[in-house]
């Protein structure tokens, strides 16, 4: 019986193993892939491990394209996510605070309106926005990439910090009212620091989604030393471009770098994200 | 007097109504500058013959009658429809499934967890669509590995109309991980009485996912299909790094024909017309799938 017992669970890990690592496995090879050199990529592609292990395609890739160096795109994806996330963090904040604690005439309209547009897809809005930028004359800089972020507009954020709030003990709301606390100190002094776990999950979403930003980027950016690293990536597929994989695939591992060593370090709180609110990641 | 008045619009601040209105302010602003007020300056154009440089001419239903003799248009509805149905899913098995693997605890399953969620992380980035591109390459691993399986000559798996439209697929597919872990929490809301009154009646394990696991996840399910349709109908990146929409417009999805549109072939006012009928369809297969949740989703208590 318990040798029985023993079988199936290694049976049920190996199984789970191995799907595991078919999963992983074309980011294994991508990585491994950017220390091979880079003319013997797709002959030795069959094995992970180089041969000869180097790191002279991060040295080439690191120069970037005409001139400009990935440094620069790293910066400049890091400046567009960082703003665009404590933007979005803030305001949904408040936004969240005026939701969960507040009764105001439109209220229900408002939230209702707030969980359509998680609904809206950017893709629909991609050319009127595109057009409306135009008229603010924004287009060709980060102004579009970072704004909007700053008034909320992105549902989830306020929809997973308005539950979080209501679980918040309104019995605290009370007592610093008779404490003497106005509608608006309550929250900078009482709801605000309680928020730190949920500021985080928000936070590493955000950011993180800020920094895969595709789209955004190719439609409002139009300058190469102004690209975030999305699009400089993006250049290696380009045809005009010379096709240094080994390159390709090292500032690829770069790229997708912070993503990973967020997950890993902060994974507890991206479960809770996902779990709680139930939405997309 | 001076104090007097200063003192009653701080009072008036200070109520529920006004704090409830002010903070919230910034969404209102935000969702009418950002969304309402773009919707409805492209709702005008899409009644117009714009291209961003000229002036919009206002023209009627044209853009929307260029629609019924676009054989594009059609070749991109066809493609997007059978990556979302197809996709979407395969997706959420593959969810259901990992999730009641993993719903085991061990000491391992914090590790496994993470492996299958990883590529959701990253998997809409454009590394991993660059990635993608040379992996199915007519050199990449998967013909090398094939190849070393046994197969003669490499496929050209991007090359093909038949097995373009497949890597997109598989990439989405791949990114399983979100409704996994929706799953997995679903799960462990069960309550455990349930199973054991299953098995004082008899039932196997088979029966009791039938009977008792797969009716109560109904509603994630539901959940699960609904957002996920909706991305399903809006990939972009993807396409446009890996596939371009080529062979033959066979993978051309129709967001980036919107873009192309819009963007690269000056036809605005045709694109904004696009993404209309886009909004329409999302809406329409929203309320279909709303419509028929009383059908097959469990509401019950428990």
């Amino acid at each position: 019986m318990r040798n029985k017992k023993k079988v199936i669970n290694i049976i049920y890990h190996t199984i789970v193993c191995a799907c595991g690592i078919i999963m992983i496995y074309p980011l294994l090879w991508m990585v491994m892939s950017s220390f091979k050199e880079t003319n013997t990529i797709f002959n030795t592609a069959t094995s992970l491990i180089p041969e000869k292990f180097t790191l002279e395609n991060y040295a080439n890739g690191w120069k970037g394209f005409a001139k400009v160096s990935f440094a620069t795109f790293f910066k400049n994806s890091l400046v567009i996510s960082i703003l665009a996330t404590i933007g979005t963090v803030l305001s949904s904040s408040v936004v969240a605070y005026g939701f969960a604690r507040c009764k105001f005439p439109g209220r229900k309209f408002l939230f209702a309106a707030m969980l359509a547009s998680m609904m809206l897809p950017a893709q629909v809005l991609m050319i009127p926005q595109y057009l409306w930028y135009q008229k603010l004359n924004w287009v060709g800089t980060y102004l579009p990439l970072i704004v909007p972020y700053c008034f909320a507009i992105q549902g989830f954020f306020v929809y997973m910090m308005t539950n979080f709030i209501e679980g918040i003990p309104r019995e605290l709301d009370e007592a610093a009212k008779i404490d003497g606390c106005s509608y608006y100190t309550i929250f900078t002094k009482i709801i605000f620091p309680l928020m730190v776990p949920t500021m985080i999950t928000g936070c590493i979403f955000s950011f993180m989604w800020r920094w895969d930003d595709f789209l955004g980027a190719l439609l409002y950016v139009n300058k190469t030393e102004k690209y975030p690293v999305s699009l400089a990536l993006k250049m290696f597929c380009d045809p005009s471009s010379s096709s240094d994989y080994g390159a390709m695939f090292a500032m690829a591992t770069l790229s997708i770098l912070p993503a990973v060593l967020i997950f890993f370090c902060l994974q507890k709180y991206l479960v809770e994200g996902i779990s709680t609110s139930g939405l997309k990641g | 007097m001076n104090k007097t008045h200063k003192l009653t619009l701080r009072q008036k601040l200070n109520t529920e109504k006004a704090a409830g209105i002010i903070c919230t302010m910034p969404f209102l602003i935000g969702f009418l500058a950002f969304m309402i007020i773009p919707m409805c300056i492209s709702l005008y154009y899409s009644f117009c013959d714009y291209n961003i440089l000229t002036p919009p001419v206002f023209t009627g239903m044209k853009n929307f009658q260029r629609m019924f003799t676009d054989e594009v248009f059609y070749q991109t509805l066809a493609v997007t429809f059978k990556f979302a149905f197809i996709s979407v899913p395969m997706r959420l098995v593959f969810a259901l499934i990992i999730a009641l693997l993993l719903f085991k605890s061990t000491k391992m399953t914090g590790l496994y967890r993470a492996l299958y969620y990883l590529p959701s992380i990253i998997g809409g980035s454009v590394a991993v669509a660059i990635l993608w591109k040379r992996l199915f390459s007519l050199d990449g691993l998967i013909n090398k590995l094939f190849m070393a399986l046994g197969m003669k000559e490499p496929i050209s798996w991007l090359g093909d109309t038949k097995t373009a439209i497949w890597t997109l697929i598989i990439l989405a597919v791949w990114q399983f991980g979100s409704s996994m872990l929706i799953f997995l929490s679903a799960l462990k809301q069960i309550p455990t009485s349930l199973y054991e009154a299953a098995r004082v009646d008899g039932a196997n394990s088979w029966q009791q996912f039938w009977k008792i696991t797969l009716p109560l996840l109904t509603p994630n399910i539901h959940f699960n299909l609904v957002m996920q349709m909706i991305n399903g109908f809006l990939a972009f990146t993807q396409c446009l790094i890996i596939t371009q929409g080529k062979p033959l417009n066979s993978t051309l999805f129709y967001t980036v024909y919107m873009y192309q549109q819009s963007f690269l072939f000056g036809s605005t006012g045709y694109g904004a017309a696009l993404a209309w009928v886009m909004l329409a369809l999302i809406a329409v297969i929203t309320w279909i799938l709303f419509a028929t949740k009383k059908l097959w989703v469990y509401d019950g208590g428990l």
